[in-house]
């Protein structure tokens, strides 16, 4: 149980420094440079399991809350992690990382693709490097899954979510809307798990 | 610049900033407006083109929204690029900075922990579910499915850089062509 108020900058005392502003910005660079198919599992990839800046659980959370903004769910995350170690300039820093980092490689393959595109072979490197992105987002949904290792409540919920936009193809807006509440109800339910929640 | 560059990047940034804030869940759930606005409306580039410049921005690296800076890019070279970003990116990017910071001023409060806990399997569930439809759009038969079902495994059980699975994905699918 933890009762210390908390602070913006060091939410848990016992947490390591902020990484410095540079190895900070040239994180967020890897990660738009290398984020082919979805820039969340390459965040997850370079902050929680190479660098260590955030634990599962919270990058889970901010996972969690970046999905009830609007925009791409990667650069809120991005966004509220670079506030949390540095503020608005390391909002700032990520955003540029994760954006500025792709945008001169993506101008390389569009203009590749403007003069090849017709190729068929063009056409079936980027239909293979797609099937494998596609297999990244998946095995990263289930690796952060199966360490966190949600109750049974908490298990169906995300389930719902998957069967509702996955395979029965629902209105994104209509599933979150009504996932929320029964989400809320689930981690309340098996709020012993999180062990802190009371 | 020239007064039709400008009328240009106003109504690039008057097309965009509102489409942002629509786009709960990224940039996928607005693409059919997108695609509304850009090419039927406004006639930027045509539909043929659209879907090129989505499948480019889907196979580049970052994220899938940059497919709104390549039509900015197409529309007004180098500054349409920019300001399509910007107009893309900035206004949910102060809206999390807002929720960011609220987050953590409340963190302590238990319902605020609950509602957070409860978001996450919502979130990973919608994580799950686009990777499946990605893996739906690419799907071309035997090659690609073990292509997608190995890199899958590959992420989920193993610590080694998916980099290499993406390299293995973009040769197979040459050597299968």
């Amino acid at each position: 149980m933890r009762h210390a108020a908390p602070d913006r900058d060091r939410p848990d005392p016992s947490a390591p420094p902020p990484p410095p502003r540079l190895a900070f910005f040239l994180a967020y660079l890897q990660v738009g440079l290398s984020g082919f198919g979805g820039a969340n599992a390459w965040m997850r990839r370079v902050i929680v399991e190479e660098r260590g800046w955030l634990t599962e659980q919270e990058f889970a959370e901010y996972l969690g809350v970046s999905q009830i903004l609007p925009g791409p769910n990667a650069l809120n995350c991005a966004v509220m992690i670079g506030d949390r170690f540095h503020g608005t300039v390391g909002a700032v820093l990520a955003l540029l990382g994760i954006l500025g980092g792709p945008l001169v490689p993506l101008l390389g393959i569009a203009g590749i693709y403007a003069q090849f595109g017709s190729e068929p072979m063009v056409a079936a490197t980027l239909k293979g490097l797609a099937a494998a992105a596609a297999g990244m987002t998946i095995g990263t949904a289930l690796k952060i899954s199966t360490r966190l290792r949600p109750g049974l409540a908490l298990t169906a919920v995300g389930v719902c979510a998957f069967v509702g936009i996955g395979l029965l193809r629902l209105p994104l807006l209509a599933v979150v809307l009504a996932l929320t509440p029964l989400g809320i109800l689930a981690a309340w339910w098996s709020a012993p798990w999180r062990g802190s929640v009371q | 610049m020239t007064g039709g560059t400008l009328a240009l990047l106003i109504q690039l940034t008057l097309v965009f900033a509102p489409l942002s804030l629509a786009a709960i869940g990224g940039a996928i759930a607005v693409l059919p407006e997108i695609q509304r606005q850009v090419v039927e409306i406004h006639g930027w580039v045509t539909a043929d083109s659209f879907m090129d410049l989505f499948a480019l921005a889907q196979a580049a690296p970052g994220p899938n929204m940059m497919v709104v800076s390549l039509i900015g890019w197409q529309v007004a070279g180098v500054v349409g690029l920019l300001v399509a970003t910007i107009a893309m990116v900035g206004p949910p990017a102060l809206l999390a900075l807002a929720l960011g910071r609220l987050r953590a001023r409340f963190a302590g409060l238990s319902w605020v922990r609950v509602t957070q806990a409860g978001l996450i399997p919502i979130a990973l569930g919608l994580n799950l579910a686009s990777g499946v439809v990605l893996a739906q759009a690419a799907h071309q038969g035997v090659t690609t499915l073990v292509l997608t079902l190995g890199t899958t495994l590959f992420v989920w059980l193993t610590r080694w850089s998916p980099l290499w699975t993406l390299a293995i994905g973009a040769v197979a699918g040459m050597a299968a062509s």
